[in-house]
């Protein structure tokens, strides 16, 4: 049964609008755009970013509302009622809010990025700097894991990542690819590194852990 | 949790993650169904419910999507 004859009473009143043919349609892009503006101050309100504020904040609400608004209306035929129309809305808006920040890291990036700052390691995974044995030992397996296993793109992004907490979304920008992309480079070299440590003796195989 | 724990945790990786584009696709369905039924939803998306729980970035739209919903009713 196709889905959007089982439309909820909103979402109907949404295409019903949003179609250039309603008498009511300027109002319709009005109230959406309007919905997508308070959705895009919420989002960034809740992830309280350090990066932007003030008026530069409200400045990305509207830029994230705007383009969110576009590519909307451009996809609304895609629409299959599979949840709600405003959800399936917000998601658009969420989305630009996310690019918007990945974007915006690198107008804020404190400090040129060095390449090896393995120490830091440690404090990236949350051991306890009581662990300073352990943590030196744990650094250096990893770093020997990188240069026997990765290939220089993964160990780019694994140290950019990892290393340095680059957002996920400032690479996609940085390096103009999207996030599936660096998050795939970031799974293998994950899945790598584990391979090489075990074979090394430095973790367990998954078979010898405990339950 | 030592450091080697924390080490094997965070390279353990999952073969049903479905990545980024696959989850991002079914969000607004997913969220829907965790705003009703969390346990239902990880069954009905078990890769996309498994890469929620790994990549940080998607928890973080998940989230707002989630916030979103419930903020407006």
């Amino acid at each position: 049964m196709d889905p959007l004859a089982e439309l909820d009473d909103d979402s109907a009143e949404w295409l019903r609008v949003l179609d250039p043919g309603a008498d009511d349609h300027d109002a319709g892009l009005a109230r959406l755009h309007a919905t997508l503006l308070r959705i895009a101050r919420g989002e960034l309100h809740r992830r309280r970013t350090s990066m932007v504020a003030g008026r530069e904040l409200d400045d990305l609400a509207h830029q994230s509302a705007a383009d969110a608004m576009l590519a909307i209306l451009a996809k609304l035929g895609t629409f299959r009622g599979e949840s709600r129309f405003t959800t399936w809305a917000y998601r658009f808006v969420i989305l630009e809010v996310s690019h918007k920040l990945g974007r915006h890291y690198w107008r804020g990036a404190p400090e040129p990025l060095d390449d090896e700052q393995w120490d830091r390691l440690p404090d990236r995974l949350g051991v306890d700097p009581q662990e300073h044995a352990e943590a030196g030992r744990l650094a250096e397996a990893v770093r020997l894991a990188v240069e026997q296993g990765l290939t220089e793109r993964q160990r780019t992004v694994f140290v950019d990542v990892v290393l340095h907490g680059v957002p996920l979304d400032a690479l996609c920008a940085r390096d103009g690819t999207s996030r599936s992309a660096i998050y795939k480079v970031v799974f293998d070299a994950r899945r790598k590194i584990r391979a090489v440590l075990v074979a090394n003796g430095y973790l367990a195989s998954r078979e010898e852990e405990p339950a | 949790m030592n450091g080697k724990d924390r080490l094997a945790r965070f390279l353990q990786t999952d073969p049903r993650d479905v990545g980024c584009d696959e989850a991002m696709a079914v969000l607004h369905v997913y969220v829907e169904l965790v705003a009703d039924d969390p346990a239902a939803a990880a069954d009905r998306f078990p890769g996309g419910a498994v890469h929620l729980a790994a990549c940080g970035p998607c928890r973080e739209d998940f989230d707002g999507l989630l916030a979103a919903v419930r903020n407006e009713g």
